[in-house]
């Protein structure tokens, strides 16, 4: 006790060291505390042992449990999918035209076509299904090969114009540049712009009937109301898959469009190109 | 020099029985508190047959909190969040006005400590008995002693550990899942550890907790001031004391007599006469000890008090202090009931407008709108309807608009009604359409307001909404 230094103000034992007069006072910790950094350290040599822990020089060391974050997210996945085994089994065996669209199998194809189009489908229709240029808006009520459930899940399976899937959709509208005349275009043009507007030239529109009859009606139909078997489009309706102005549709008849999708009854399983379909088909537009 | 040592063996601390108001009133709290904690997952609630009948259940799997007639969703958990901090500015409240009063009487480290040191007593005797058996060899009697007492800690803490469980699920069918082992592994697993952290704690550990482990104390010094109440010792009233130097020395005796009294019933092993230090709880059985010896000296009570360390100038002039709920009355305290009340205030006016029947709306802007065939301008709606009732219902949707709007449900087959399973809550899909040459097509933007009822009872909610037009 006797040279053991006592700090005056305070009367705790100083442990010795001063640094410019000034002294560590030594307020002991408990020596469990101590203990209880060495039962860390034990536990972080085991841990190390038992997981993936240190750096190698192609990857780290496994672990003894030989765990990993991958495997358990596939494991996850089994587990999910395990667990959904009945659900896929009744989506594929309903007859989906009449599969009650508040029942639960029907929640579930939503949810999970949901997914799928999200992972598969935005890419060309957009995150919310509104389309782009060329690829139509599956929210609306106009439909090129048809919006019943049957039709949604044909073209889906089959695609439209690809050369992968022999029973893909098909058709193809000739391109008119070298078959009219420059005024027979312009004629037909404001034919097919009267059908759906109520401003155009009246003189120049009556010059494209017979025009459209001959050449067009035969795809689009006698009132250009279009043809789902051959994927012809509604011209005279408010909904363009290419656009409605002149020249646009000028564009359209000098050289045809050709608008293509894949097959996806390749590239899916048969209870994603269903429950897809059936996301589809409650988008608004559904038949 | 010697090197001295960086780390000391916990010095042990053997309470002794002390009796007196204070320690009464500490008994009754520690009977409420633990009967709340043990009994609670026991208490029945009927709610029908879809939800259930525990009073007070939080079910993680089906994300519900219950508590008696109230059920919370995930929705709501500003209820949950709100009670924490009106807990958060209570914590407060108490220890500006009375120092660490919830250290001293109602921490659970107290609490069960106390009953831990109850077991001991019983088991091992009193101080004295406890010092010497401390000291004794380990011979059979001690050994038998010890295992005894453990044994009872043990059950204690297994019984705590499985009380938490039970908050957590049905608790009667839980209880029997664990004695035939086939609970859920989570629960052996949670019993387990709170059983060893209770045993350890508890037994053990006990004033440790509190002077290195919980950080509490080091925040309510941030919240005391000299107008708080806590323990102390009166020493201008005190000092000098019997045997010290100076009455020795020939000068007048104070009132403390030396007994050690405060001492000895100390749970954190301190010398409340030293001042405040920080290990002291304020559990304030020194002032029962100290009270009962001045009574038998025939001295006044209150050596040691609760009292205001501002106080101290006056007592030391010899002037009465200040009155007690001068002290706690002042503008911290005022500032934080008035907030808790507030915050209290508005918990309670949320949870008497909640309706059983509620929809969030969250129009879909991707697109704005979508044009149809004839023209018309369509925008969706994703509406979500909630059935807070325990029975199946029928909601019927509708709209009002100053202009002419038409709503449709997606695979309602043109009704506009959707059937809600008891307690759950579904994500419709709403339409909006305005014909083509109608105002709400063509102008920018309409103000809607989507309603929900429930056909049986006629509840109803409404969100107001937005619609967009082609005209963007
Ligand atoms: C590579 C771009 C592309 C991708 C990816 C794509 N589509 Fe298409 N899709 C098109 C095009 C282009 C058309 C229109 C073809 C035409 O002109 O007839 C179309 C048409 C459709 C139609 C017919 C619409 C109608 O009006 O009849 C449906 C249904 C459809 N797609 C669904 C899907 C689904 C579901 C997916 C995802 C699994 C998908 N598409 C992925 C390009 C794509
Ligand atoms: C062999 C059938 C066929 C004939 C004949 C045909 N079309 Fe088409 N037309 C189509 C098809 C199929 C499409 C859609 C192409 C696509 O989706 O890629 C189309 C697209 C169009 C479009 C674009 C519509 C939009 O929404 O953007 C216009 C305009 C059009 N045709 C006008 C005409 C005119 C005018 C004629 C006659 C001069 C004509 N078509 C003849 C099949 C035909």
């Amino acid at each position: 006790m006797s040279d053991r230094k006592i700090d005056k103000e305070t009367g705790v034992e100083t442990t010795g060291h001063s640094w410019d007069g000034i002294e560590e006072l030594n307020n002991p910790l408990p020596r469990w505390w101590l203990w209880t950094l060495y039962a860390c350290v034990v536990w972080g040599i085991g841990y190390s042992i038992a997981y993936p822990a240190w750096p190698m020089i192609s990857g780290a060391t496994k672990g003894l449990l030989e765990y990993s974050t991958r495997g358990q997210v596939a494991s996850d996945i089994a587990a999910h999918n395990a667990q959904n085994e009945g659900l896929v089994a009744e989506l594929l065996a309903a007859d989906l035209t009449t599969l009650a669209p508040t029942s639960d199998l029907h929640r579930y194809a939503n949810a999970r076509g949901s997914a799928v189009f999200k992972a598969q489908c935005s890419q060309c229709h957009g995150a919310g299904a509104a389309g782009a240029v060329g690829y139509p808006n599956l929210l609306d009520n106009d439909w090129l090969w048809g919006g019943d459930i049957e039709n949604i899940v044909y073209t889906v399976n089959h695609g439209i114009r690809n050369d992968t899937d022999f029973d893909s959709r098909y058709s193809e509208m000739p391109a008119y540049d070298d078959i009219f005349e420059n005024d027979e275009i312009a004629a037909v043009v404001e034919y097919v712009i009267s059908l759906s507007s109520t401003e155009f030239d009246a003189d120049l529109a009556e010059a494209g009937v017979d025009l459209f009859m001959d050449n067009c009606a035969a795809c689009h139909g006698d009132e250009g109301l279009g043809n789902r078997d051959l994927g012809a489009p509604n011209l005279a309706d408010a909904i363009w898959l290419y656009g409605g102005s002149r020249q646009t549709v000028e564009y359209t008849v000098r050289n045809a469009r050709y608008g293509v999708m894949p097959a996806w009854g390749q590239r899916l399983s048969d209870e994603d190109v269903r429950a897809v379909s059936i996301y589809v088909h409650a988008l608004g537009g559904g038949e | 020099m010697t090197q001295s040592t960086l780390y000391a063996p916990q010095e042990p601390v053997f309470p002794r029985k002390v009796s007196g108001r204070f320690r009464n009133l500490k008994w009754w709290i520690m009977a409420i508190t633990l009967g709340i904690y043990y009994i609670t997952p026991w208490i029945r609630w009927d709610r029908g047959a879809n939800l259930p009948d525990q009073a007070v259940l939080v079910d993680m799997a089906n994300r519900r909190f219950y508590f008696f007639w109230i059920e919370i969703w995930p929705h709501e958990f500003y209820f949950v969040a709100g009670l924490l901090i009106m807990a958060g500015l209570g914590l407060f409240l108490f220890t500006s006005a009375m120092g660490r009063v919830w250290c001293g009487y109602t921490c659970p480290q107290t609490v069960w400590t106390d009953l831990f040191i109850l077991v001991e007593r019983w088991i091992e005797g009193d101080r004295n008995a406890r010092v010497r058996l401390y000291n004794a060899r380990w011979d059979l009697k001690k050994w038998r002693l010890r295992l005894f007492k453990w044994g009872i800690w043990l059950v204690i803490a297994v019984a705590t550990g499985g009380a938490w469980v039970f908050y957590f699920t049905d608790a009667p069918t839980l209880l029997t899942n664990l004695l035939n082992f086939s609970a859920h592994p989570a629960a052996y697993i949670t019993i387990a550890i709170l059983t060893a952290t209770t045993f350890l704690f508890g037994g053990f550990a006990r004033e440790q907790i509190c002077i290195y482990a919980c950080p509490w104390p080091r925040i309510q010094a941030a919240m005391m001031d000299p107008d708080t109440i806590t323990v102390a010792y009166r020493e201008w009233r005190g000092e000098p004391r019997r045997h010290s130097a100076e009455v020795k020395d020939g000068a007048e005796q104070g009132d403390c007599i030396d007994c050690m009294a405060c001492v000895n019933v100390c749970p954190v092993g301190i010398d409340i006469r030293d001042g405040q230090q920080m290990e002291c709880i304020t559990c304030a059985l020194c002032i029962d000890a100290c009270d009962d010896v001045m009574e038998k000296i025939g001295k006044p009570r209150g050596l040691i008090d609760y009292i205001a360390l501002s106080d101290e100038p006056a007592e030391r002039a010899g002037q009465p202090p200040t009155l007690v709920w001068k002290h706690i009355l002042r503008p911290r305290t005022i500032f934080y009931t008035a907030i808790w009340g507030a915050i209290g205030v508005g918990l309670m006016y949320a949870l008497f407008i909640r309706t059983d029947v509620e929809l969030t709306v969250s129009p879909v802007r991707n697109p704005t709108y979508v044009l149809q065939s004839d023209g018309a301008v369509r925008n969706i709606y994703d509406v979500r309807l909630r059935n807070k009732t325990g029975d199946d219902r029928t909601f019927h949707l509708s709209l009002t608009s100053d202009e002419i709007l038409r709503i449709d449900l997606e695979g309602a087959d043109g009704l506009r009604t959707v059937q809600i399973p008891a307690d759950t809550t579904i994500l419709q899909r709403v339409y909006v359409t305005a014909r083509a040459n109608d105002p709400a097509a063509t102008i920018a933007m309409t103000d809607l307001r989507l309603w929900v009822e429930d056909i049986d009872t006629n509840e109803r909610a409404s969100r107001n909404t937005t619609f967009n037009g082609r005209d963007q």
